[in-house]
């Protein structure tokens, strides 16, 4: 085998290839890149191939699908309880799965790397550790993505189809009513099932689930195992929804002790206030997101999903392999 | 260990940079009436260990429904005291969600009250009307913090209002809870027909209730009902109007 020969066996990333390195001869072959969209890319859809073999995937969306579905056995209520029932079960399955997904899904993408021994033959290409870690995250990142549409679609459908069931029951039932009447009921319905303020809800659960992911990330380049992964996110979860409460503790200078301070420093100071994603409660309940609000807390999201996956690339950028 | 150094003064950095932004996204919250539930000690106490560990982890909504379907079971067993506390529980971690407050009323108020009534383990009368009074009580109780954590919305001012109608007889402070309705954005437009409907059975406004009905009737036809117009006829008998000044004796009503 010519040297040649042999570089063009060593090509599964773009931009991998040298003047003069195999291929035709007349065809210039591309520069080596210090960044590459499309090796991120490669490693992108390889982690998506990965993670949708994994049966915890199905398990976890299935599980969420009947939760969601279930929700339609409850005509013991009337139309609005029924209505508000469904759509906090949903919401909450949606928020629940995906941010158990985000979790568990990347606290093994590292360890299961390195034990399959596939982390060092990439890293053993000309494959900068920032985008082996960027193209993993993106990956987990657009099966959230995915998980989180097929829950809402499924939400979506349900609330529909039982709008339209009780739509029809009550035309049935004041079918003799003056017209007026009957739209009246029919808008009282309508109203209390499906509303757009419910989108933006969803955008902000995926948002969560986005910096979950990030931050498990982090925490698995200096884990010893999956399972303590898991173990501190499940903790660090916990944590982060009473940021909120210890940073106002703190911040109000309560008269505790040093030590209580200085933890409640810590807490407010390290961990992320989750409580700030959690707007569907309030939105169910009729309150509308304002755009400020959404979007203040949409940045929030991005910019700690991206800090948490800068964090993770230095980190992983020092680890030895 | 410079590194890990570096990380640790990185997430320092960025937590201090967080804070202001974090705080200013809180005060927003409140001001757009989020996050209206305070997990404190009185929440621990009221919504038991798990259910505030569900509440901390972002699932309150789920908690409350949970809660719901069993108050929901205590009514159908009518157990009285079980569904209060329940309805106190679910209120308590979803005070946003007025089908809860004005369901909690509604039991309270109107079904445990009629059972407190009927009550053949209570031979007394009197103490089957302390009893149902407590449940008014308890009904009105409700949609006052109701009203307190959703001051904004009519649906619960209309509840307030249906109750002091049918519970205390009391029609001034119905008129008064539909005109506070009537006020708000998204009100049904009955309130401000109902307000002026309950003040002409009080006891010397009946010039006021006159007034405001009339203003109504002459809006249109619209507004011309059979209620409003028996109430307009009555009033104009009770205080004399002069015949030039009354409505029409055949005014047809709207359906």
């Amino acid at each position: 085998m010519t040297d040649a020969e042999h570089a063009s066996t060593l090509q599964p990333f773009p931009g991998r290839r040298r003047l003069g390195e195999g291929g035709n001869a007349s065809t210039p072959a591309k520069p080596y890149r210090p960044f590459s969209f499309s090796r991120i890319y490669a490693i992108t859809t390889n982690t998506i191939t990965e993670l949708t073999r994994l049966k915890v995937f199905y398990v976890l969306l299935v599980f969420a699908l009947l939760l969601i579905g279930s929700s339609i056995f409850m005509a013991q209520f009337s139309f609005q309880q029924e209505f508000q029932i469904l759509k906090d079960v949903s919401l909450g399955a949606i928020s629940i799965f995906t941010s158990l997904l985000a979790i568990v899904a990347t606290a093994r993408l590292l360890p299961q790397d390195a034990e399959d021994r596939t982390v060092y033959t990439i890293l053993a290409k000309p494959v900068p550790r920032l985008e082996y870690v960027l193209g993993k995250i993106l990956g987990v990142l657009l099966l959230l993505a995915i998980s989180t549409l097929v829950m809402a679609a499924a939400f979506v459908l349900v609330l529909y189809m039982r709008e339209q069931a009780v739509l029809n029951a009550i035309a049935r039932q004041m079918s003799g009513a003056p017209p007026d009447q009957i739209s009246d009921a029919l808008r009282v319905v309508r109203s209390s099932a499906f509303n757009f303020n419910i989108l933006p809800g969803i955008i902000i659960i995926y948002l969560k689930a986005c910096l979950l992911a990030a931050l498990t990330l982090f925490v698995s380049t200096f884990a010893t195992s999956n399972i303590f992964t898991i173990v501190v996110m499940a903790f660090i979860y916990f944590i982060g929804h009473l940021e909120a409460t210890a940073r106002e503790y703190w911040l109000q200078a309560h008269g505790s002790g040093l030590l209580a301070r200085v933890f409640l420093a810590v807490v407010a100071l390290l961990f992320p206030d989750l409580q700030a994603f959690n707007l569907v409660d309030d939105i169910v309940a009729g309150t509308a997101i304002s755009l400020a609000l959404f979007t203040k807390t949409a940045l929030l999201g991005i910019f700690y999903t991206v800090i948490y996956t800068l964090l993770a690339a230095f980190v992983f950028y020092g680890k030895e392999l | 260990m410079m590194r890990g150094l570096v990380v640790v003064g990185v997430l320092l950095v960025v937590g201090t940079l967080k804070l202001p932004v974090e705080r200013n996204l809180a005060l927003l919250h409140r001001q757009e009436h989020f996050s209206g539930v305070e997990f404190n000690l009185d929440l621990r106490e009221k919504i038991g260990q798990l259910g505030f560990i569900a509440a901390l982890s972002g699932f309150r909504a789920i908690v409350a429904d949970a809660l719901f379907i069993q108050a929901y079971s205590a009514w159908e067993n009518t157990e009285w005291g079980r569904m209060l506390l329940l309805f106190r529980q679910v209120t308590t971690l979803q005070p946003r969600v007025l089908l809860f407050w004005d369901t909690a009323a509604w039991h309270m108020a109107w079904n445990a009250s009629v059972a407190a009534m009927n009550d053949k383990t209570q031979p007394r009368l009197a103490l089957r009307v302390k009893a149902q009074r407590e449940y008014f009580a308890l009904g009105k109780d409700f949609l006052e913090r109701g009203i307190k954590n959703n001051p904004d919305r009519p649906e619960l001012y209309e509840a307030l209002a249906r109750l002091y109608t049918e519970k205390y007889n009391d029609h001034e402070r119905a008129s008064e809870y539909y005109a506070k309705a009537a006020d708000l954005p998204g009100a049904a437009p009955f309130d401000r027909r109902f307000s002026a409907y309950e003040l002409s059975y009080c006891e010397g406004r009946e010039r006021e209730a006159y007034q405001r009905l009339r203003s109504l009737y002459d809006e249109g036809e619209k507004e011309r009902l059979p209620n409003l117009i028996k109430r307009l006829k009555f009033l104009e008998d009770k205080l004399g109007i002069p015949q030039e000044q009354r409505i029409p004796e055949k005014t047809k009503p709207v359906r």
